[in-house]
């Protein structure tokens, strides 16, 4: 009980693991939103060869072990692999970093995002969409003027869940950029190294109700937000 | 303007293989359902891909399956009018309209061709079906079409709102300058509004031409359904009288209808269905009817059943009656043979009065 009575107050290493954990997060939905949104059209409404394998690509994080897809990403972006040297000739660097994290969490929550935002377009009335061609509108002035608008609940509910997925991720992450406090220990690393520290089970608890906390406020904020918008559309 | 279309399509159990020209003027794609008008269409304004064909508008070829020409649907400007109006649902009436415009300068006159000014802040989700059937039709003209395109757009409406709409879209037939083709399988609507007709039937074209010529075509009759097979007269509102009379003057004489919303001197269309026309040799004494009109009968086309579709010429125009077989034996009928036509003044419904 004494471990609840702390809770409300973390730690400077507690701190450190939530803040990189929301920042983590937060990036890893705001840039894989967009490629996420295309992705999804494509996967909806396009008619191209290779659909079904793009479908599949899509879809492997989900299925494959995290450890797997963490050890890929190390492979592919690690400081001695071709492309890990060539973006750190400009800069980027993935490998080991919290920038890292964020791209395992990204890959991770893909799937998750694509499909809920898939299913929101694919809801989307195409006679809407023949309307505007109707009318003049380019097929990217009917996406971003009928079929964004109209999924945008869908994309909202796709970009929650990956957040939730991205402040979730842990085999990737560890696979890939270790466990390094202040750089790449989110919240399920800590918890995952408090676990293995003697007496530290007050912290891991502390951290475990600042997750649950987290992931209910997103959810509610979510909720209200899709509410206020499915209202616009339909109303 | 002149849209010229040339269509094969494969159509479930039937073929389409259409092939018409539209002139100016409001032309009908008329026909029951399934026989392929919706698809016709859609071929026009790029939604289908025929299997082979052309359209072509003003020597500007749309689609050429031989030559691989296959203008995008947002390139054809085309204004199409959805049977479901289609409106966007999280746009407002303002914005729906201003949808395919390339500015907002025709929307005043728009608003008020279509009575819809009132509108403009609603959201589709709170607008009745009318005031939705004519936003879609705004919307249309407002992305400056070469033509409008309508595929049963009161088909979701009920009688009192087509009448509600159907003025409007006289209007802009006759003060638009849009030219427009307009799917429908009611000859009403398309009686009011249409100069040419283009039948269709099975995906075939089986007649096409002048509108008023084809409805007064007894041989068309069996197409249309005898019940509503009628001819189109043309005519000018003379006068209203007290007794909710309204005198009208047509090639053929005078008649008086019930009671029409135009004033003296209005040009108008009415459809005298053919099942309330008689036939007397002699000018009937004695009877109720108002109307009485000398005619000479021009053909007889027998079908099926156990009548017979007339064809009277009352002076330029065309009057079709649909008699028994044994009245038209007993009478002596021929071609040649001058006659009366009577027509009861209440048998002419007010939907079947239009302006001209």
């Amino acid at each position: 009980m004494s471990a609840l009575g702390d809770a409300a107050w973390l730690g400077p290493q507690e701190w450190a693991a939530l803040r990189l954990s929301l920042k983590v997060a937060f990036w890893a939905t705001l840039l894989s939103l967009p490629l996420g949104i295309c992705v999804a059209h494509l996967l909806a409404r396009g008619r191209f060869r290779g659909r079904e394998i793009l479908n599949v690509v899509v879809h492997m994080p989900l299925v494959l072990p995290p450890v797997v897809v963490g050890y890929l990403l190390l492979e592919t972006f690690s400081p001695v692999a071709p492309l890990g040297q060539a973006l750190a000739q400009i800069g980027v660097v993935f490998a080991f970093r919290w920038t890292g994290a964020a791209l395992a969490a990204a890959v991770m929550g893909f799937p998750l995002m694509v499909r809920a935002i898939r299913l929101a377009i694919e809801a989307v009335d195409p006679k809407l969409e023949e309307a505007a061609a109707t009318l003049g509108a380019t097929r990217l002035r009917v996406f971003f003027t009928v079929s964004l608008p109209l999924s945008l609940p869908g994309v909202l509910a796709g970009a929650v869940l990956g957040f939730a997925k991205a402040m979730g991720e842990f085999g990737a992450t560890i696979t890939f950029v270790s466990n390094i406090p202040g750089e790449t220990r989110t919240l399920p690393s800590a918890i995952y190294a408090f676990l293995q520290q003697p007496g530290a089970d007050g912290a891991a608890w502390r951290l475990v109700l600042v997750s649950v906390l987290v992931a209910t406020l997103a959810l509610i904020a979510s909720e209200a937000l899709a509410r206020r918008m499915a209202r616009r559309v339909r109303a | 303007m002149s849209l010229k279309v040339d269509l094969r399509h494969p159509l479930g159990e039937v073929a389409l293989d259409a092939r018409f020209e539209a002139p100016h003027g409001v032309t009908a794609l008329f026909g029951r359902s399934g026989a392929g008008k919706t698809s016709v269409i859609n071929a026009v304004a790029g939604l289908l891909h025929p299997h082979a064909g052309r359209v072509e508008v003003d020597g500007e070829v749309l689609f050429d399956a031989a030559r691989g020409i296959n203008v995008p649907v947002h390139r054809r400007r085309f204004g199409y009018v959805f049977q479901d109006a289609r409106l966007f649902p999280h746009l407002d009436v303002r914005r729906n309209l201003l949808y395919g415009a390339p500015d907002d300068q025709g929307l005043g006159r728009v608003c008020d061709l279509l009575g819809i000014a009132d509108l403009l802040a609603r959201r589709p989700a709170t607008l009745s079906g009318g005031e939705k059937a004519r936003v879609a039709i705004g919307r249309a003209l407002l992305s400056r079409p070469r033509m409008l395109l309508m595929d049963e757009p009161f088909a979701a409406l009920d009688q009192a709102r087509k009448e509600e709409i159907l003025p409007y879209l006289e209007r802009l037939r006759d003060e638009g300058g849009v030219p427009i083709l307009y799917v429908s399988h009611n000859v009403e609507e398309v009686a009011r509004l249409a100069a040419t007709l283009v039948v269709l039937d099975r995906g075939r074209v089986v007649q096409s031409g002048p509108a008023e010529a084809l409805f007064a075509d007894p041989a068309l009759a069996p197409l249309l359904g005898p019940r509503a097979a009628g001819a189109i007269l043309s005519g000018r509102v003379v006068a209203h009288h007290d007794d909710g009379l309204t005198e009208v003057s047509a090639a053929g004489g005078r008649l008086f209808l019930p009671q029409v919303g135009q004033p003296a001197g209005t040009a108008l269309r009415v459809r005298i269905e053919a099942q309330d026309v008689m036939l007397a040799l002699e000018p009937p004494t004695g009877i109720s009817a108002l109307n009485v009109l000398p005619v000479v009968i021009a053909q007889m086309h027998q079908g099926q059943g156990p009548g017979v579709m007339v064809q009277l010429r009352a002076g330029e125009d065309l009057l079709l009656a649909r008699v028994t077989r044994r009245s038209a034996q007993a009478l002596g009928l021929v071609p040649g043979l001058a006659c009366h036509a009577v027509i009861k003044s209440v048998a002419v419904a007010p939907g079947g009065v239009g302006r001209g």
